[in-house]
């Protein structure tokens, strides 16, 4: 493999990655990550939207018209988005109804239109496939490590199955509800920037303006 | 004269090639989800059909883990019933009947009167599918569809009774969009476990069966009629009460459950 395509595939999961360093995606990160199956299975889906897409978006960058390139590029999404939902109804249908109107919203996930846009248009099919698989793979472990936490210890279990026996059913932990919440997504995905940050001190960034007290004299 | 942008080529930008680019690719990909939709169909009804029935035997207390589902089906009689006279429609197919399609027929549909809709439904089908289940020719079970409003979703499940017709057997919800966490109690043992046994009609044919707000007092003289309602989920608990007084009630199973109580098959 060359260092392109290695790069291509595996910076996106620590050092370019969507979600902590984009902050792309969140929406889809807070609502199907109360338990970990659905996340698996998002993860599965986005991660096949987004190579795909950027391959085919790829195979035709040189014949497509700048005037219509988002609307193209949407067209190509969507309709992947499409066929991996009703493939999700056929052969996961438990899940897919849990993950209900989130598959479908794969559509307006901005990691895999950021992608297209800015990679899949501009470098050869095979790179982007790649490039593709790899923002689906940093999104997924952003989600499954979000789901792990929010099922770990809202529920106590993990895949359904018990570890921390819960105080309803003679154990010893005590559920914390809030993580079954949307908010508590955002909580951890904030923790998880913030360590991701603090590792890699080059993600940081500038600050666009400073705070600084304002002197009576220079108010008006 | 404002700058001209620069462009890649000329010819790319031309309008004949912008719509010959934008036919090919609506073109591959309508093909491309029209195969997708036609060639998962099949399996898609068929996967929906068996969750439907996997629900009704859990209720029917039929549901085997290791069984097949459409197998243990069988043992369950479905039977179109006329909502208004509660009398058995024989010459319906109940195979053929579709809950979703009639319901959105005018002829075959009724518009629920305003003061009547608690359950805040809009219309509903003039029949129904009741499912009973029998132990050597005796009704061991009645099971009937039921939904209504909760507070942010259309909650649909089943509701089974005994052969008295006025006592609880079990109740399943298995579709929903309450809260998560909060309002998904719906669908947990626990709660389920509490239905079992409770009355629906008082003496005097009132119909009681309810969700109380918290936990029903052990000394509540009407503890009988009275299922645990979930603290911070009233407003789901209060949507269960209300499809159960619409379906039980006069405008829904009520003439049904009737003639089962008066001795019919």
């Amino acid at each position: 493999m060359s260092s392109r395509a290695k790069r291509a595939l595996l910076d996106p999961i620590v050092d370019d990655n969507p979600v902590t360093l984009h902050v792309l995606g969140i929406c889809s990160a807070l609502a199907v990550t109360t338990s970990l199956l659905p996340s698996l299975y998002m993860c599965v889906a986005l991660t096949v939207v987004a190579s795909l897409a950027n391959a085919s978006v790829s195979a035709i960058r040189k014949v497509l018209p700048a005037s219509i390139r988002i609307i193209v590029q949407m067209t190509i999404i969507a309709s992947l988005v499409i066929v991996v939902d009703e493939s999700l109804q056929a052969f996961a249908f438990e899940t897919s109804r849990e993950l209900s109107v989130f598959v479908g919203l794969i559509i307006t996930n901005c990691i895999v239109l950021g992608r297209t846009e800015s990679f899949g248009s501009k470098n050869p099919v095979g790179l982007s496939f790649l490039d593709g698989l790899g923002n689906g793979l940093g999104y997924s472990a952003i989600l499954i490590l979000v789901a792990t936490c929010r099922e770990l210890l809202g529920k106590g279990t993990l895949l359904g199955y018990t570890i921390l026996p819960n105080v309803a059913d003679g154990g010893w932990y005590s559920p914390n509800g809030m993580m079954l919440l949307p908010p508590s997504a955002f909580f951890v995905i904030g923790l998880i920037i913030w360590a991701v940050r603090t590792w890699k001190v080059e993600q940081v960034e500038e600050a666009e303006f400073r705070i600084h007290e304002v002197h009576r004299t220079e108010a008006h | 004269m404002p700058e001209i942008p620069k462009q890649p080529s000329v010819k790319r930008e031309s309008v004949t090639r912008t719509l010959l680019v934008a036919f090919f690719v609506s073109l591959v990909c309508s093909s491309l989800v029209a195969s997708a939709a036609v060639v998962l169909k099949p399996r898609q009804i068929a996967n929906a059909l068996l969750d439907v029935r996997k629900n009704i035997l859990e209720v029917a207390g039929l549901l085997q883990p290791e069984g097949d589902v459409n197998e243990l089906f069988a043992a369950v009689e479905p039977r179109v019933i006329d909502l208004e006279t509660g009398a058995y429609l024989d010459d319906v197919d109940p195979e053929g009947f579709d809950p979703v399609q009639t319901r959105k027929d005018p002829k075959l549909s009724v518009v629920i009167p305003a003061e009547l809709d608690i359950a805040r439904i809009g219309r509903r089908s003039k029949r129904a599918v009741v499912y009973l289940v029998r132990d050597q020719g005796e009704i061991t079970r009645i099971i009937l569809p039921v939904s209504g409003y909760g507070l942010w979703s259309t909650l649909y499940g089943f509701l089974a009774l005994e052969p008295d017709g006025n006592t609880v057997a079990d109740i399943i919800f298995y579709s929903h969009g309450e809260t998560a966490g909060i309002g998904d109690f719906l669908t947990k043992e626990p709660w389920r476990a509490r239905w079992p046994g409770k009355r629906v009609y008082d003496d005097a044919g009132e119909l009681r069966l309810e969700v109380s707000k918290g936990r029903v007092a052990a000394d509540d003289p009407l503890a009988a009629y009275r299922v645990d309602g979930v603290s911070g989920a009233t407003l789901t608990g209060n949507g269960v009460t209300n499809l159960i007084r619409y379906w039980l009630g006069d405008h829904g199973y009520g003439p049904f459950l009737k003639n089962i109580q008066g001795g019919g098959s």
